[in-house]
């Protein structure tokens, strides 16, 4: 792709100084929506835009923002910026380098649920990102891009950062409303889903960071525009956070549907000298391993492709693992993170990751049998379908497709117990 | 008494302010107004879990558990800085794991352990969201955080070095 849509700031320096936003297009799609549109024509071009979520479960977003119930008010928009999963680090650097076109887009769903106020949940981490999103913050009221009657209508907005405080749970996005509400940050059972019961019990619509920023340029060059980019059914640029074994790690901003290949050994360079590529992680922490053989990595980098290799595509955290690395080391890796992240609320979870953390360290030890390896496997199905949120049951992932997919891993270690 | 609302009064009902008016709103304010008693009296004591309750009109407990909760609230006194590495999966496939060792090797320290000047923590924590730019760790403190990336033994010495002389 020639152009940046998301991460712009690289064609255009200075992109987070407020003229320098304005002086390239800035804020022009709030004004067509604030003085030419109906809330209803916004979500309508965004649902024509094919744009999914880009937080990781790839919902379409336009059809989200249709679910709002018009019965109970007030509404909130939710902005989640709680990026916390290994191996993504998109929304970072969008927040850091292209703050407005971020904030525009939470403007304008805003708009389009007719939201009065919106939050933007920060990881804690991010307490220079959220110092500086309110600056932001504070020279759109100065300008009047945010406020009371805006471009001389009724419209209200304001904008609010909430920070978090250290927990990967937050970036669930039922555990986030909690934390905002100032409780513990732990899921809560669904349905009903934030567009029906959110954030204060009110309707709610939560979208990831980089989905967001999509919205300004769906609504300023229009849906037609935005599906020439990317495949049919997935739509759209989007940011490939590539990290691991690979010589360029980084942010690519590609089409959906550009694949494997070309993001890991034409932007990312290859592996390094004297290795040979293993895996694929595409989602993360959170993912399936792929085996890197030339099928997945002719495989298209889209919502409907990578599930065919055996993976989904997630928020697009590749993560690159060489002929260097253990499986059962890096499930002992995968697993110690998710066992400090469980939030304790639900037995499978809280109990699962705790005793999968034993079993894979003494598996990456070479302390186990092939009897554990299988208790492994076993402790990790009884996970399945029985978590209340994500977390639990994408823990198990990794655990499962590194077993069944590289189980010559798994007879080297466990081979001097055995003998 | 309420000496955090006594100290600071307006940035208090700016945080205020961020949420609904009402019972829920003013329970909303309980993670910035933990981090303004943190950055106040250097960790949450006794008294800023009373104080904060008093101002979100929850109970004490309820702060409490919030603080046990997330992991960036210290309900104790701690080093004056926390360099904290991110050894998480696509870190240590880029070295984390051995860059972390050797800093604290050099520093006369185990993992987790603080300078005998009592300045600096050195600790290993959870993905950072700065994976591409591993080794790489953030600097914790009162004063807020601050990042660090691509880093070698050296770098990192000299950020430590620094944190030391106060």
């Amino acid at each position: 792709m020639t152009e940046h849509i998301l991460l712009r700031h690289r064609d255009i320096p200075g992109l987070d100084q407020i003229d320098t936003y304005r002086q390239n297009g800035g804020f022009e799609a709030w004004r067509k929506v604030v003085s030419k549109m109906d809330p209803d024509d916004v979500t309508n071009e965004v649902k024509a835009s094919g744009l999914r979520g880009r937080g990781g479960a790839g919902f379409p977003t336009g059809l989200k923002w249709s679910f709002i119930d018009w019965q109970n008010w007030p509404h909130y928009v939710v902005a989640n910026a709680d990026e916390s999963e290994p191996g993504t680090f998109k929304d970072r650097e969008i927040m850091e380098s292209n703050p407005y076109q971020f904030l525009e887009g939470v403007a304008i769903c805003a708009f389009a649920v007719k939201a009065n106020d919106a939050y933007i949940y920060l990881r804690g981490e991010f307490w220079q990102i959220a110092h500086k999103l309110d600056q932001c913050i504070t020279e759109m009221e100065s300008g009047g891009y945010l406020g009371d009657k805006l471009y001389r209508t009724n419209t209200s907005l304001r904008l609010h950062t909430h920070l978090g405080a250290g927990a990967y749970i937050c970036g669930e996005e039922s555990a986030l409303l909690e934390s905002i509400e100032g409780k513990l940050g732990q899921p809560r059972l669904r349905p009903p889903f934030p567009p029906a019961v959110g954030l204060y019990g009110k309707p709610t619509i939560v979208n990831n960071v980089e989905t967001l920023t999509n919205v300004p340029f769906i609504i300023s060059r229009g849906a037609d525009w935005y599906k020439s980019i990317g495949t049919e059914k997935s739509p759209g640029p989007k940011v490939f956070s590539l990290s691991g074994c690979v010589n360029r790690p980084g942010n690519y901003e590609l089409p959906l549907g550009t694949t494997f290949r070309e993001l890991i050994f034409d932007h990312g360079r290859g592996i390094p000298e004297g290795h040979k590529i293993k895996a694929i992680m595409p989602a993360g922490a959170s993912s399936s391993m792929i085996i890197a053989n030339d099928e997945a990595l002719a495989t298209p980098m889209d919502y409907e492709s990578v599930p065919n290799v055996g993976a989904q595509l997630g928020s697009a955290s590749v993560i690159v693992i060489d002929d260097s690395v253990s499986i059962p080391w890096l499930l002992n890796k995968t697993i110690h993170f998710f066992k400090h992240e469980s939030c304790g609320k639900c037995t499978p979870c809280r109990e699962g990751t705790y005793w999968m953390m034993h079993l894979t360290e003494r598996i990456s030890q070479g302390n186990a049998t092939m009897n554990e390896v299988m208790l492994l496997q076993d402790v990790a199905n009884q996970l399945k379908g029985k978590c209340l949120c994500a977390l639990g049951e994408f823990s198990i992932e990794a655990v499962l497709t590194g077993i069944e997919r590289f189980p010559a891993d798994f007879k080297t270690v466990t081979a001097k117990s055995n003998s | 008494m309420n000496a955090l609302l006594e100290k600071h009064a307006d940035e208090i009902q700016v945080i205020l302010a961020k949420y609904p008016v009402g019972k829920a709103g003013k329970r909303s304010a309980v993670m910035p107004l933990l981090y303004l008693a943190q950055h106040e009296y250097g960790y949450i004591t006794k008294e800023a879990i009373r104080e904060v309750a008093e101002l979100c009109e929850i109970t004490d407990t309820e702060v409490t558990s919030i603080i046990g909760f997330y992991s960036l609230y210290y309900d104790q006194p701690t080093g004056k800085y926390h360099v904290q590495v991110c050894t998480d999966l696509p870190c240590a496939l880029r070295g984390a794991e051995e860059f972390l060792e050797k800093l604290c090797e050099n520093l006369g320290i185990r993992v987790g352990e603080t300078t005998p000047d009592g300045m600096v923590k050195v600790e290993s924590v959870m993905c950072l969201a700065g994976c591409d730019k591993a080794p790489m760790f953030q600097v914790q403190s009162t004063e807020g955080l601050e990042y660090h990336e691509n880093q070698t033994i050296e770098s990192a010495l000299d950020v430590v070095n620094k944190l030391r002389l106060g």
